[in-house]
């Protein structure tokens, strides 16, 4: 089922965490909400589940308005940052519940209700430990009978937060690529919040940039990261080098580094700042048009990318660059030898526009 | 029998090793006064009910806890309890829920106002009902138009006891609810259950140990309550005596036994409140830690 969330707004008190929201998702999709704590992103979420209510704006379910109706009736799959499991009940119970409560006429007969839960403790490897209780079970297994239990009244739209914040990062990965299945197989509309730059770029089909209440960048795992719009989704998603300078007719201009900003030819002397990412920056041995001189600072070399750390010879200031391990090998490179350096690819915003 | 004791449900006090500990000498003394103490203000008094209550007998202690006006002052203090603690665990619930899972204007000051029968004397409690209800108090008109008794009657001692347990439920689920926060009862809701289902299937086996425990307290305060029921009551034997009000005069009847056999009584039922209370601690302690366990 599509969802489309219109123009929402939320205050708490003085403090305004979302500010004209609107996202279109469509049914199937698998979609991230991305920012920083505070950036009301949770906020979003409960508030699309109903256990918020905007101040403004409205939620449609397919053609559907939900923004009146109860968070019992919006039918939707919500997987609490801490699972939320009912301590009292069993594995099994928890998972039967929401299945339980239903009204006489439309509760499924106890053995249809049996057949539901094991087909879903089946889904997510957890048959041996149906009559445990969440106390018995570790962190991992708890976020999937959470999952199986909002997944039991069977959603049209599954919603998690943060469902992965409070695991360890073997697990976490584990479970990323089994819900990125899990997803394939059941195609659920589905929406994740996380703070998790690796985890919303590695799962999601879409990638909801927050920041302040706002939204920063919608679009895919590969446009936000290698099309970022604003310093903000550079700065959020990996690292970034940044060349502080002057843009003029064009130019941008930064110590002895001077390179094309075509997109700002009518720009007259302000102040810019250019934004490149380490793994954009070229090496090189022998000096060419446009690349200035760095020195070697500190090799790291774990890992398939080599990252190094240089300081301008003009500045004095830091850069970060990667490059394949094979490229690295052809270069001989030592920490403090001298290199010259030159950006593949760069975006200029101009700071007055942009405030991180 | 009054007093308040917050259960430790949220983290459990840190064990520490005997390596860590004060030298022995230190230990034994502290453990000596501790016990001393203990012993000289609390034990000894204790005992001296029960060998004071047996002192003639246990022909005149049958006799009289027997008696139509101990019988009638047991049947009052058990009717005040089984009307004021269902009422203040129900308003106890319900405010508790109110503080914790909804965001109003005046929480803090309702929170503060549940207190007050913490804080103000008894026996002021009790005179407010006097300057309220009796003849010539502010409602004393109406009421006697009316023809109806409070205050030297069964309503002010229920009136005034149930002021004075007030908080005792409400202030033991506060804190256990607080801790727990809402998401158990959002996961239900999501998962379409209705309010009350909510409530009896996730809120209450949740609470239910906090909620014993609250009640316990609440009742031993019910049935020990003396200053603010003293003020109300008008002492009237075989009508308006509680137990408590009940001893009082058979010790300034010099009826020494018969009050010691009373006040055995009472004593019974506070060593047996502490007894279930003790249990209830224990299994609420074991339905708590291993919610940390393995992760």
């Amino acid at each position: 089922m599509s969802i489309q969330i219109r123009d929402i707004s939320k205050s708490f008190g003085n403090f305004q965490a979302l500010k004209n929201i609107t996202i279109d998702i469509q049914t199937g999709e698998l979609v991230a909400l991305l920012g920083p704590s505070g950036s009301g992103k949770t906020s979003l979420l409960r508030i699309i589940a109903g256990l918020e209510a905007a101040d403004q704006g409205a939620i449609l379910f397919g053609e559907e308005d939900m923004t009146y109706i109860s968070t019992k009736e919006r039918k939707v799959g919500f997987v609490f940052q801490h699972y939320a499991l009912f301590r009292h009940m069993t594995v099994f119970d928890n998972i039967a519940y929401g299945l339980k409560v239903r009204p006489r006429k439309n509760r499924p007969t106890k053995q249809e209700i049996e057949e539901k839960v094991y087909e879903l403790l089946n889904l997510v490897k957890l048959e041996a430990f149906a009559k445990r209780y969440p106390s018995q079970l570790s962190g991992g297994q708890r976020q999937r009978v959470a999952l199986a239990r909002a997944l039991a009244v069977e959603p049209k739209v599954l919603l998690l937060d943060e469902p992965f914040g409070a695991l360890d990062a073997k697990v976490r990965k584990d479970l990323r690529r089994w819900l990125r299945k899990l997803h394939h197989d059941y195609q659920i509309t589905s929406i994740f919040v996380t703070h998790d730059q690796e985890e919303a770029l590695d799962v999601a089909d879409r990638i909801v940039v927050m920041n302040e209440g706002k939204i920063e960048q919608i679009g895919t795992p590969e446009e936000v990261y290698e099309h970022p719009n604003s310093p903000f989704v550079y700065h959020f998603l990996g690292d970034v080098n940044l060349f502080k300078g002057r843009l003029h007719q064009g130019k941008l201009k930064d110590g002895s580094f001077e390179v094309d900003a075509p997109e700002f030819a009518g720009t007259i002397n302000k102040e810019a700042v250019g934004y490149v990412r380490p793994h954009d920056i070229t090496i090189e041995r022998v000096s060419s048009p446009d690349a200035i001189m760095a020195m070697v600072s500190y090799i790291h070399l774990v890992g398939a990318v080599v990252q190094l750390e240089l300081i301008r010879a003009d500045t004095g200031s830091f850069l970060e660059a990667e490059v394949t391990k094979d490229y690295f090998r052809s270069l001989h490179l030592k920490t403090g030898e001298e290199v010259y350096v030159k950006p593949k690819q760069l975006k200029v915003f101009i700071p007055e526009d942009y405030s991180i | 029998m009054s007093g308040h004791v917050s259960l430790q449900y949220s983290s459990p006090p840190v064990q520490k090793s005997i390596k860590d500990a004060e030298p022995r000498w230190v230990r034994y003394l502290l453990i000596t006064i501790a016990v001393g103490f203990l012993g000289l203000f609390l034990v000894l008094p204790l005992a001296a009910i029960f060998i004071k209550a047996f002192d003639k007998g246990s022909a005149v202690f049958f006799a009289a806890i027997s008696s139509p006006d101990a019988l009638s002052a047991i049947k009052l203090t058990a009717i005040v309890a089984l009307i004021t603690v269902p009422l203040n665990a129900v308003f106890g619930v319900a405010a508790a829920w109110a503080v914790t899972k909804f965001h109003f204007k005046g929480k803090s000051l309702l929170i503060t106002i549940i207190d007050l029968p913490f804080a103000i004397s008894p026996v002021i409690a009790g005179l407010v009902f006097v300057l309220l209800f009796s003849t010539h108090g502010l409602f004393g008109q109406w009421l006697l138009d009316h023809n109806i008794k409070i205050i030297f009657a069964v309503p002010g001692i229920v009136i005034a006891t149930l002021l004075i347990t007030l908080p005792f439920v409400a202030r033991e689920l506060i804190p256990l609810m607080q801790t727990q926060g809402t998401s158990d009862e959002e996961a239900s809701m999501t998962l379409g259950a209705s309010g009350w289902k909510t409530f009896f299937l996730v809120t209450l086996p949740n609470i239910k140990w906090g909620l014993l425990y609250g009640i316990i307290l609440c009742s031993a305060r019910a049935i020990g309550e003396f200053g603010a029921v003293s003020v109300v009551s008008g002492h009237i034997r075989g009508m308006t005596n509680t137990m408590p009000l009940h001893i009082e005069i058979l010790y300034n009847e010099y009826q020494f036994s018969a009050a010691f056999a009373v006040a055995s009584l009472m004593s019974m039922f506070a060593i047996i409140t502490l007894i279930v209370k003790n249990v209830i601690e224990w299994k609420a302690k074991k339905s708590m830690i291993p919610e940390e366990g393995v992760s």
